[in-house]
């Protein structure tokens, strides 16, 4: 069976692993480039990102992270791995990793006393709405035409989205007991 | 949308796990902190060494050094309150600082009582010295927890006490029956819903960091692997010959704690350490950890 590496230089990674461990798959920590010979597919968690960006470059995961994504390694961002995901972010900082078609907003809906959750429709998950947490989230400002989007909320644009073997979420998940955003996760490793 | 939520201010401390946070007292400090890779930055006008140093009443920064601060980097930015001052802490959520620390480096505003947190929309942090008081902290509402350690000093010992009385004090807690957990929360001066929490799972409620005398990558590696989910680093850096590489050494110390390799590596050639004071040589007044209780 797969293993899914979860990007550990910094953020909630330990939810992301616990998550996957609670229904049934092995989950790992990636935090030097030997890791990533590992897993079939890799999260990038919640976090800052000008920091994970930082110790990637030092740590000299950026290249082959690249590579593998292009190779078609499914690969989830939530929040900030959105940010290191996206081909473009409106502020100078840090430098994404160019390998989704969107230009993504940090801290979009303001700062932390602006952060909220709240009950969104994921389409792909089922009638039932997602409980969504967005801490100092980005947001999706545009998107290519080979980008789908996941989910909206009203009045922000697309919070949600996915292109090829690539997902990104403004918002975190792993911080929920719902387990239907890993699961489809898993179903584009496995359909992969 | 509900903001303010409990999820949202756990949350953010969630994210700010394996992470580093810096003292700043100026917009200049806080680039080479976020450049250096610090999850977050506490904007201070004077770093605890100093405010040692100077003696008399240390309050609330001005609000100026606070906002030009979050004008000037795009991690979260938090801000000092005096423990029980609530209008210094709804100032600083009016300013929109991302976390309140009601902390023991300021002068106390209230001997007795400390600020009640669940009435704010900004998450706080407290600092602890074992499991009782962080848990109080917890009840009146802090979103997350820091070991006290010495501020100021230099001197790791402190922080080091502080974490293996909390750990020690889980590790009995879990060991304990049912039936023992009552008079164990009448000892411990801790709402018995949370001490039935921490024999339940075996952790604290809250993410927990470590601050107070961290001077070294070593430091935080140490406390690291001595089960603190991130540090705050105040003196050690700013005070300390070369801000720049110690604060991106820490950083790294801090991500790979449990590769002494690594540790071993960011910490060449990083000059001279803040000079700092063994905490033992402090006189009891001089002692900021039992500030609060």
């Amino acid at each position: 069976m797969a293993v899914i590496g979860v990007l550990a230089l910094q953020g909630d990674f330990a939810e992301h692993i616990k998550l996957l461990e609670t229904i049934g798959v092995e989950a790992t920590e990636v935090r030097l480039s030997d890791d990533l010979r590992k897993i079939q597919a890799l999260i990038i968690p919640g976090g800052e990102s000008t920091t994970i960006v930082q110790l990637m470059d030092a740590f000299d995961l950026t290249a082959e992270i690249n590579r593998l994504v292009k190779e078609g390694m499914p690969t989830w961002g939530t929040c900030a791995g959105m940010i290191v995901l996206a081909r473009e972010i409106t502020e100078d900082r840090p430098k994404p990793l160019g390998l989704m078609d969107i230009r993504v907003r940090r801290n979009a809906f303001g700062r932390q006393v602006d952060s909220f959750e709240a009950d969104v429709s994921v389409p792909v998950l089922g009638e039932k709405p997602f409980p969504a947490v967005f801490i100092r989230a980005p947001a999706i400002e545009e998107m290519g035409p080979d980008v789908e989007p996941l989910a909206n909320l009203n009045g922000h644009g697309v919070i949600a989205a996915r292109q090829g073997n690539v997902m990104v979420t403004a918002f975190h998940p792993e911080l929920t007991q719902d387990q239907r955003f890993h699961a489809y996760f898993l179903s584009m490793v496995s359909g992969s | 949308m509900d903001q303010g939520t409990w999820a949202v201010k756990v949350g953010l401390a969630q994210m700010l796990k394996g992470g580093v946070i810096m003292d700043v007292v100026n917009p200049e400090q806080a680039k080479i902190a976020e450049d250096a890779g610090a999850c977050a930055v506490m904007a201070l006008e004077r770093v605890p060494s100093d405010i040692r140093a100077d003696g008399g009443v240390a309050r609330m920064s001005d609000p100026s050094i606070i906002t030009a601060i979050m004008k000037a980097v795009t991690i979260p930015v938090m801000a000092k309150c005096r423990i029980g001052h609530f209008v210094e802490a709804q100032v600083l959520q009016a300013l929109g600082a991302d976390y309140i620390d009601e902390s023991e480096v300021l002068t106390p505003a209230d001997e007795a009582n400390h600020i009640w947190k669940h009435d704010f929309k900004v998450p706080f942090v407290c600092g602890c010295r074992d499991l009782g008081e962080a848990l109080r902290r917890i009840g009146e509402g802090a979103a997350m927890i820091r070991t006290k350690g010495e501020a100021g000093t230099g001197d790791i010992v402190e922080a080091v006490r502080h974490m293996r009385t909390v750990s020690g004090e889980i590790r009995k807690i879990q060991s304990m029956t049912q039936d023992e957990l009552m008079a164990e929360a009448k000892s411990l001066g801790a709402p018995f819903d949370l001490v039935q929490i921490v024999h339940d799972t075996g952790k604290l409620p809250v993410v927990n960091f470590a601050a107070g005398g961290i001077a070294t990558p070593a430091d935080a590696a140490l406390m690291m692997q001595l089960g603190v989910e991130g540090v705050f680093v105040g003196s050690g850096i700013y005070k300390s010959s070369n801000p720049e590489a110690r604060a991106k050494a820490i950083v790294e110390a801090t991500t790979h704690y449990n590769n002494p390799d690594i540790i071993a590596r960011a910490s060449e050639n990083l000059g001279t350490p803040m000079p700092g004071m063994a905490a033992r040589s402090l006189k009891p007044e001089e002692i900021l950890a039992v500030r609060g209780w």
